[in-house]
């Protein structure tokens, strides 16, 4: 157990090295060089002369890559021309909300997904299982941000139940998280409607039935605790899929996450704040993912005893 | 006896096509789209930077003043909605089928040369693959098409960067098991070229899987472009676009609805056919979704 934790600690430290290096790349060869875009149009010979030697953009290309891997590790950023302070400072200020959606929207897509697939896989080929089929590949098509305008247009404005943007209040949580929630509640319930239908022809449910214990337990106690252990893996392997959809969502309804930080940053070239979002959110996904694998292990004891022996 | 015997063939043809129908609906959905995309700009004309202003905000079916109708409204520019519908749908394809070209091919050689050699090649694409994972897919192309000069190959390379991936594993899997089959043991011994071997004896195999993964990443990327365009990023803004449509209407929702919504349905519906034909196309070459 201890072991695989830490071997793949190890493989995410060299993801993380990896990704810092893509960021590297990527920066570097775009157009345009961080300090025109900082300095503005106007500024004199001098001034980009300064503010290059600076930055250490005179050295040789692999001496500025080294000291960035430092600044990486040091989760120093450097300042960000845009909002005049440290990137990594504007960039956790905005890390909370960002945890508030896709906390919530996670929750949602796990109660509403599993209580879906179980109405499904009760009945394979039934009447609720075509409806929960057809839904499913419905909210798994349409686009993220089309869907949170719909929602807008009806909840917000037409109804008039809840604020149609911004923050403050739970409810102005409500339409992002759900929007955000929708395609992984259709993910959820496909994946808990097949386990669930796999899980009712498996010995031990038959067991539970011959005891004589009610469909119901034999449900929720036997066949969804099984389903459980699917699902929990495909939370934490769709943790980077959310976090995508997070970035979209949060531009639908001006949500102060990193999401619009990062596309005002992309935007007006503000680099700092690229690299420094771009890095914790995959640094986020490592660790979730990292999670869920031992979670994963914790639920299955079949696994356990594989992974001790 | 002939007759008895072509009888329940007929009878059970005809079965067998009304029970297709239903699966049919996708290819025809898909035509039409392809239709519109290609004939559509032939048969209407519009102008992204002709704004006639006094026609803004039509309501669908309104007359515009040189007498014609919007039949699906027109914009706060006064652009008519169809019209973008029908641009938006040229843009959508050539980006969805350019990307999904792109990263078919790449991601088949990588998948057929590392799964066919195994040993240290295929553990250094394994460790790439998890580096451009970290990345959430959209944040990774959010990151290169904003950085980058707006043009449609900036965007298809920013899709291709991580569509490849499921390719390549696909591909790498099918190179896998073949490996191991005796036609291909056959003809290593025979001395055949280890290129020609993964060419003639490996990457046919690969066809059927790698169709049906096509049309499911061609669903993603056509989305993924939607949202590039819907935050503003990627395309120049002479471009039409779907995502482009919607996020214009966005500040006009109470008073004119049609704008975000319509082209929505359009994409949605492209979306879901196209899903459903990928899902047949799955089912029937029996690979696993390339997605999860």
């Amino acid at each position: 157990m201890i072991r695989m934790i830490v071997r793949r600690l190890l493989i995410g430290l060299f993801v993380m090295w990896g990704a810092a290096s893509v960021i590297f790349i990527i920066v570097r060869a775009a157009p345009g060089d961080p300090v025109t875009v900082f300095l503005g149009p106007d500024a004199s010979r001098e001034q980009i002369d300064r503010l290059t030697a600076a930055l250490g953009l005179d050295r040789p290309l692999y001496e500025q890559y080294v000291s960035y891997l430092g600044d990486v590790l040091r989760l120093d950023f450097g300042e960000s021309y845009r909002l005049g302070r440290p990137a990594m400072e504007a960039v956790l200020e905005r890390l909370p909300a960002t945890i508030d959606l896709t906390l919530t929207a996670t929750a949602i897509a796990v109660i509403a997904g599993l209580a879906l697939g179980l109405l499904a896989g009760r009945r394979p080929g039934g009447a609720v299982d075509r409806v929960v089929s057809a839904a499913t590949i419905a909210l798994q098509s349409f686009p993220t941000f089309w869907v949170g305008i719909m929602l807008v247009l009806t909840f917000a404005l037409g109804l008039r139940l809840l604020p149609s943007a911004g923050v403050g209040t739970p409810a102005h949580l409500v339409l992002p998280a759900v929007t955000l929630a929708l395609p992984f509640t259709a993910i959820v319930a496909r994946l808990t409607r097949s386990s669930i239908t796999e899980a009712m022809s498996e010995p031990y449910v038959q067991t539970a039935r011959s005891k004589g214990l009610t469909e119901r337990q034999v449900l929720l106690g036997h066949a969804l605790r099984n389903s459980l252990i699917p699902v929990v893996t495909i939370v934490g392997l769709q943790m980077g899929a959310l976090m995508g959809g997070a970035v979209i969502v949060e531009n639908v309804f001006a949500w102060p996450g990193l999401g619009s930080l990062v596309v005002g940053a992309v935007a007006n070239r503000d680099y700092a704040v690229v690299q420094a979002v771009t890095l914790l959110i995959a640094g986020i996904v490592m660790v979730l993912n990292l999670a869920a694998d031992v979670l994963y292990t914790r639920l299955d004891p079949r696994i356990r005893t594989e992974a001790r022996s | 006896m002939s007759g008895a015997a072509v009888l329940p063939r007929r009878a059970a043809a005809a079965r067998r096509w009304h029970r297709g129908v239903p699966a049919r609906v996708p290819y025809v959905v898909i035509a039409l789209y392809a239709l519109m995309a290609v004939l559509g700009p032939l048969v209407i004309d519009y102008d992204p930077v002709h704004t006639p202003l006094q026609d803004r905000l039509l309501a669908p079916g309104a007359r515009i003043a040189s007498g014609e109708i919007a039949w699906l409204g027109t914009d706060a520019l006064g652009r008519d909605i169809l019209a973008q519908i029908v641009y938006g749908a040229r843009t959508s394809l050539t980006i969805g089928l350019a990307t999904v070209l792109v990263a078919s091919l790449v991601g088949v050689t990588i998948g057929v040369v590392s799964g066919y050699a195994r040993g240290r090649l295929d553990a250094v694409l394994a460790r790439i693959i998890d580096i451009l994972q970290a990345f959430p897919a959209i944040l990774l192309a959010i990151v290169i098409a904003g950085v980058f000069a707006r043009s449609v190959p900036v965007v298809v390379l920013a899709l291709s960067v991580t569509a490849w991936i499921s390719f390549a594993r696909v591909t790498r899997g099918v190179a896998l098991s073949l490996r191991e089959r005796a036609w291909v043991d056959a003809a290593r011994v025979m001395g055949v070229p280890v290129r020609s071997i993964m060419v003639r004896h490996v990457l046919p195999f690969t066809v059927g899987p790698v169709v049906a993964l096509a049309t499911l990443e061609f669903a993603l990327v056509v989305l993924a472009e939607a949202g590039l365009s819907f935050l503003g990023i990627g395309l120049p803004s002479t471009a039409v676009s779907w995502g482009q449509t919607i996020a214009n209407g966005q500040q006009y929702l109470e008073t004119a609805w049609w704008i975000s919504t319509l082209p929505g349905i359009a994409l949605s519906l492209l979306i879901i056919n196209i899903g459903i034909l990928g899902d047949q196309l799955t089912a029937r070459y029996g690979q696993r979704r390339g997605r999860i």
